[in-house]
């Protein structure tokens, strides 16, 4: 393979170093400095992939951001896939492997291409909403087989081998694209002093003056750029940041880049080096310099390879030193793109003619061409493009002077490159991501950017200002006045001359009419990426869809990856015209963030495998990795979920560890129970109002269990609060809801009742705690502790006692979660370990047995106390739960709930009320959230009763219980009711009591 | 990304620090056993959906932890001013120069 359509002299490339590159399985060359594109380019490679649709092939269109065809797939091995990349965007590096992601099966012989053409009348847009809705059923078939054809990249299948940073700043101004506005606007804010960051999608900076001729003071551009880069690069309050794109304008001036550090270099990044960074960036103000797109022009056959972005065409052949193709047609309905005409001369290759839409056309451009002895064609279009795999001849025809209908003859023109130019689209993309609507204008020919709240300037083409000399100044007085606002007084830079030649009228023209209806003739596309064609916009209008937003959703025009950034304004030309008014009349749809498809890893970040989110370990977490716990998740907290003994399954597990527990003593960790200290003169009156129970008599050195509900009167938390002292309270919460429960606590506080003298803090890490639980329990602390009286009538269940174990400070409460004889021994938690292991030392004789959170749920289950956020679940009130002894409904203060629980869906009849269920056969366990049904045989819809919320297998009953809500369920003991499973069968089961184990509460209390 | 002003840090922080807490000046009925079911309910569901200025609470929950009221355009997400707890906003209503 030869490089044959590349010069040999000029363009910003390194011909010293030789880039080895594949695409498609062949082996291409190329040099530094090309992008992947300007070396397909230059390899002729004319058929870069197949279209979305009708699987048409498609070339290479424009030359940055807004390339809608050449979308690859990158990457030599399988962890290092990147879909979505825009060739025109990717640095060419030695060993790059590129695919085309679409084309299935091949991109030589198609087979949607063969068929294509008989399917394209069968293919209107809403094809697929109305084709392949019915049967729902089929959808699944016919998904895999359209995202097949469809060619939209795939992720890697195995884990990303590289990293990726996040940066935060802060900035005084941030300018977007460092073209002339930008780096004008760069010098200006940069002089004045303020911290500057200054950010462009290129690898180098330059903009528009690096793909063009132009001069700055009589020297070529390129010089200006690199003394001013230079220049910047010098102070200490400026960061440039190059291959960096600006991606989303998000809220209070809060931006996002992403920087790709080292895809230019390798497949995957270097050992020391993140591969890309996010940065964030909250900028005082901001300065959007993106610049514009150029509009290609709608004709037949435009998606032709060889049909081009006549600024793309210059771009490639000033830049890349890459002419593509021998002969040459322009069609413009302006003077500027004259000189890609002239580049292309210039470069040594043949312009048949510039064909430019406006009839009456005389100036500086014009005479140029004549000069030169190009033909200019005046009030004529190309209205088709002649072709198989490339273009090989123009159709041009006369226009009327309004541009809406052909006139006269038609000649075809023998070319293979055709390249259009509509006029220029200011890149209002991110100006439009915090909500603002671009406004059209006339005299510009596109939208501009709208009012908005952010503190944003703009600055050159993407205000309409699209000739050099206005960049520049411009540029130049935007940098200084955002600074200014940013409290650094500044002067606009003193820029060169660009001595622009004068430009005519440019002709507002986006589809150019054919000799047939745009229905029958060779279609025009107006979206590549989707496929979308003129007609099938006005196929949409006249199916009744008006609004912009419903077309653009009904036709798919600009839901590519591209977002339309190519054809978005064209589309709304042709709709506009279909429903004949004007384009500011249809209005745009609004561009969203990303600008271009950012991968996940920079997305994520560091915030991956162990770092995606805190873990929380408790102070024992070691022992119980070295006694081979297995763990369960809770909140952030690991917490053990049970201790296997080699060989033994789980169920195993459980049951030795609930009967060694109830036969002897058992040990939980029970450190991750959230824990808020309250004090203050006025905590206990706060805690009468935030729980339904009464606090106003609870002693110093007891203990009381609590529920809490919210407004509505529904429990949202439970736990034992204990006091310690007249004004100070400690209260335990489950383990997930600490954290919200302490934000409700403050709430109140702070919103309702800021006269109560009352503080909260939370003290959940400060403290390790262990359960000891079993009728040993006592025994086993007594070895422990000489200065706590364990007495059963000086320390009563309910009680707690500062003391000393195992020769640490603890504070032990005799609770009970477990109906067992119980003490929760809590001692700072960097003692936790420690006091564990004495524990153990002294419980072997006991058969002391670790137990962790899954026969902690048992032990309770068969207790019938309850977990909150498993047997409720925000719809459930204490009555529901038969827990009426833990509401005081006579405190004088109308505690949070109380009112709630007495509406009227509170107290009707029939509510879901907490019971507990038997099977009739005790070796079936319900799974949780069975429902259960009166009649299984009912013809369906069959009334539910409610759901299973627990249930297990219990070897202490030697049978499995169960607790649930039943409909009515308090006043239906011993009923019985049906759980029709998943699985076809039904299980039997009765309504009972939910304590299971010792109703008489005897076993805790010896 | 919401910028956030608490009155209480005096700073700006990020409103990754922060919880929203709904719609503010909402205060609890004085006695609630005497409000009406729909009264009381009317309390725990209702809540205004202004298209403009809202008057919300947000908590600085990764911060100093205190409740505090911000007055913010629904529409354009501008947060016009925080202000502690227990004071009145002083933006009531949009300016013309903010009803773009």
């Amino acid at each position: 393979m030869t490089q044959f359509n590349r010069l040999d002299n000029g363009g910003r490339i390194d011909r010293s170093k030789l880039l080895s590159f594949e695409f498609n399985g062949q082996r291409y060359k190329g040099f530094a400095g090309d992008t992947l594109a300007s070396a397909l380019l230059a390899n002729g490679v004319d058929v870069i992939g197949r279209s979305f649709k009708y699987s048409r092939p498609r070339g290479i269109v424009a030359a940055s951001a807004e390339e809608p065809n050449a979308v690859f797939q990158l990457g030599a091995t399988e962890a290092t896939q990147v879909p979505n990349v825009r060739a025109t965007q990717q640095e060419l590096f030695d060993g790059l492997v590129s695919q085309p992601t679409s084309g299935w099966p091949s991109l030589s012989f198609d087979f949607m291409g063969v068929f294509g053409t008989l399917l394209g009348r069968m293919l209107p847009p809403g094809f697929y909403y109305k084709t392949f809705m019915f049967p729902q059923a089929a959808w699944d078939t016919y998904e895999k087989y359209i995202r097949k054809a469809a060619g939209l990249g795939r992720s890697p299948r195995e884990p990303d081998v590289d990293t990726y940073d996040h940066l935060n700043h802060h900035t005084d101004v941030l300018i977007v694209g460092a073209g002339p506005s930008g780096l004008s606007a760069a010098l200006s804010a940069a002089r004045a002093g303020a911290r500057v960051i200054l950010a462009d999608e290129q690898a180098e900076m330059g903009g528009s003056l690096l793909d063009s001729n132009d001069r700055l003071d009589d020297k070529p551009a390129a010089e200006w750029v690199k003394a001013t880069l230079e220049e910047l690069a010098r102070y200490d309050n400026v960061l440039l940041l190059p291959r960096a794109t600006v991606n989303g304008y998000h809220d209070h001036n809060f931006l996002t880049i992403h920087e790709r550090r080292t895809d230019h270099r390798g497949d995957r990044a270097p050992a020391n080096l993140s591969r890309q960074r996010l940065h964030r960036v909250r900028a005082k103000w901001v300065v959007l310099a993106t610049g514009a797109h150029e509009r290609p022009l709608v004709y037949g056959n435009n998606d032709l390879p060889g049909c081009m972005l006549a600024s793309a065409v210059s771009t490639y052949i000033n830049r890349y030193a890459v002419v593509p193709g021998s002969r040459l047609v322009l069609m413009t309905t302006n003077d500027n793109a004259y000189r890609t005409a002239f580049d292309w001369q210039d470069a040594g290759r043949e312009v048949v003619a510039i064909v430019d839409t406006r009839a009456y056309v005389t100036g500086a451009w014009q005479e140029e061409a004549e000069r030169r002895g190009i033909k200019v064609l005046k009030g004529k279009a190309v209205i088709e493009a002649r072709g198989g795999q490339r273009v090989t001849g123009a159709l041009v025809t006369g226009l009327t002077t309004d541009g809406n209908k052909v006139a006269g003859d038609s000649q075809l023109l023998r070319c293979d490159t055709l390249a259009s130019s509509g006029g220029w689209s200011p890149v209002v993309h991110l100006s439009c991501h915090t909500g603002s609507r671009p406004v059209w204008d006339d005299d510009v020919i596109g939208f501009l950017p709208g009012k908005t709240v952010q503190r944003q300037l703009v600055a050159g083409a993407v205000n309409g200002r699209f000739a050099l000399d206005d960049c520049l100044t411009d540029g130049a007085s935007i940098g200084a006045e955002a600074a200014t606002n940013a409290g650094f007084p500044a002067e606009p830079a003193i820029v060169p001359s660009a001595r622009t030649r004068p430009e005519t009228r440019a002709m507002a023209l986006f589809c150019i009419p054919h000799h047939k209806r745009n229905s029958r003739a060779p279609k025009q596309f107006v979206d590549f990426q989707t496929d979308v064609t003129a007609a099938a916009i006005e196929l949409a209008t006249r199916e009744g869809f008006e609004s912009i937003e419903h077309i653009k959703r009904y036709t798919a025009m600009g839901f590519g990856t591209d977002q339309g950034k190519l054809g978005n304004i064209n589309g709304m030309a042709v709709a506009a015209k279909s429903l004949n008014q004007t384009i500011p009349q249809t209005g745009t749809t609004i561009f969203r963030p990303n600008y271009t498809p950012v991968t996940f890893g920079a997305i994520a970040g560091r915030h991956c495998n162990d770092l995606f989110d805190p873990m929380r370990y408790s102070a024992m977490h070691e022992w119980h990795v070295k006694h081979g716990a297995k763990f369960e998740d809770v909140g952030q907290w690991k917490r053990p979920w049970y201790f296997p003994k080699p060989g033994e399954t789980m169920q195993q597990a459980l049951d030795r560890e609930c009967l060694a527990t109830r036969e002897s003593v058992g040990v939980l960790d029970a450190s991750t129970l959230g824990k808020i200290d309250i004090q203050g003169k006025d905590a206990r009156e706060f805690l009468g109002r935030a729980y339904t129970n009464a606090w106003a008599k609870l002693p110093v050195g007891k203990c009381r269990y609590g529920l809490m509900c919210k407004e509505d009167g529904m429990v949202f938390d439970d736990g034992v609060t204990s006091c310690m002292g007249e004004n100070h309270f400690v209260m335990t919460t489950t383990t997930g809801g600490a954290a919200g429960v302490l934000e409700w606590l403050e709430l109140y506080h702070q919103t309702e009742w800021p006269e109560l003298e009352v503080y909260f803090n939370t003290v959940t890490d400060h403290w390790a705690t262990m359960t000891i639980a079993g009728p040993n329990a006592r025994k086993l602390l007594a070895e422990l502790t000489d200065d706590i009286d364990l007495d059963k009538d000086n320390f009563k269940f309910m009680d707690w006692r500062q003391g000393t174990v195992a020769g640490v400070p603890a504070r032990v409460f005799r609770i009970s979660f477990t109906g067992e004889l119980s003490y929760e021994i809590n001692v700072q938690a960097n003692y936790g370990l420690h006091v564990w292991e004495k524990l153990f030392e002294h419980g072997a004789k006991y058969n002391l047995t670790p137990y962790g959170t899954e026969t902690m749920h048992i032990l309770r289950a068969e207790k019938g106390f309850i977990i909150s956020g498993q047997d409720t679940d925000g719809s459930v009130h204490p009555y529901d739960l038969g827990m009426s002894w833990a509401v005081k409904e006579d405190k004088p203060f109308s505690f949070i709930g109380k009112r709630g629980m007495k509406r009227e869906d509170c107290v009707r009849e029939n509510r879901k009320q907490l019971v507990g269920i038997k099977t009739k056969d005790p070796s079936i366990v319900l799974p949780e959230g069975a429902q259960a049904v009166d009649d299984p045989n009912h013809p369906v819809p069959v009334p539910m009763l409610g759901h299973i919320t627990s249930s297990y297998y219990s070897a202490c009953l030697g049978r499995s219980i169960a607790m649930g809500v039943i409909k009515g369920g308090h006043n239906r003991m011993g009923d019985t009711v049906h759980y029709p499973l998943t699985d076809g069968r039904v299980v039997e089961a009765e309504i009972c009591s939910t304590i299971f184990l010792d109703p008489k509460g005897e076993r805790q209390n010896v | 990304m919401f910028y956030i002003f608490c009155p209480y840090c005096d700073e700006h922080r990020e409103e990754e620090e922060f919880h929203p807490k709904g719609q503010a000046h909402l205060s609890r009925p004085a006695d609630p056993d005497a409000c009406t079911d729909e009264e009381w309910g009317n309390f725990i569901y209702f809540r205004d959906n202004p298209r403009g200025i809202h008057h919300e609470i947000w908590v600085h929950a990764i911060g100093c932890r205190k409740f505090f009221n911000v007055t913010r355009d629904t529409q354009s997400y501008e947060i016009l001013e925080s202000y502690r707890m227990g004071s009145a906003p002083r933006i009531t209503q949009l300016t013309d120069k903010q009803q773009s």
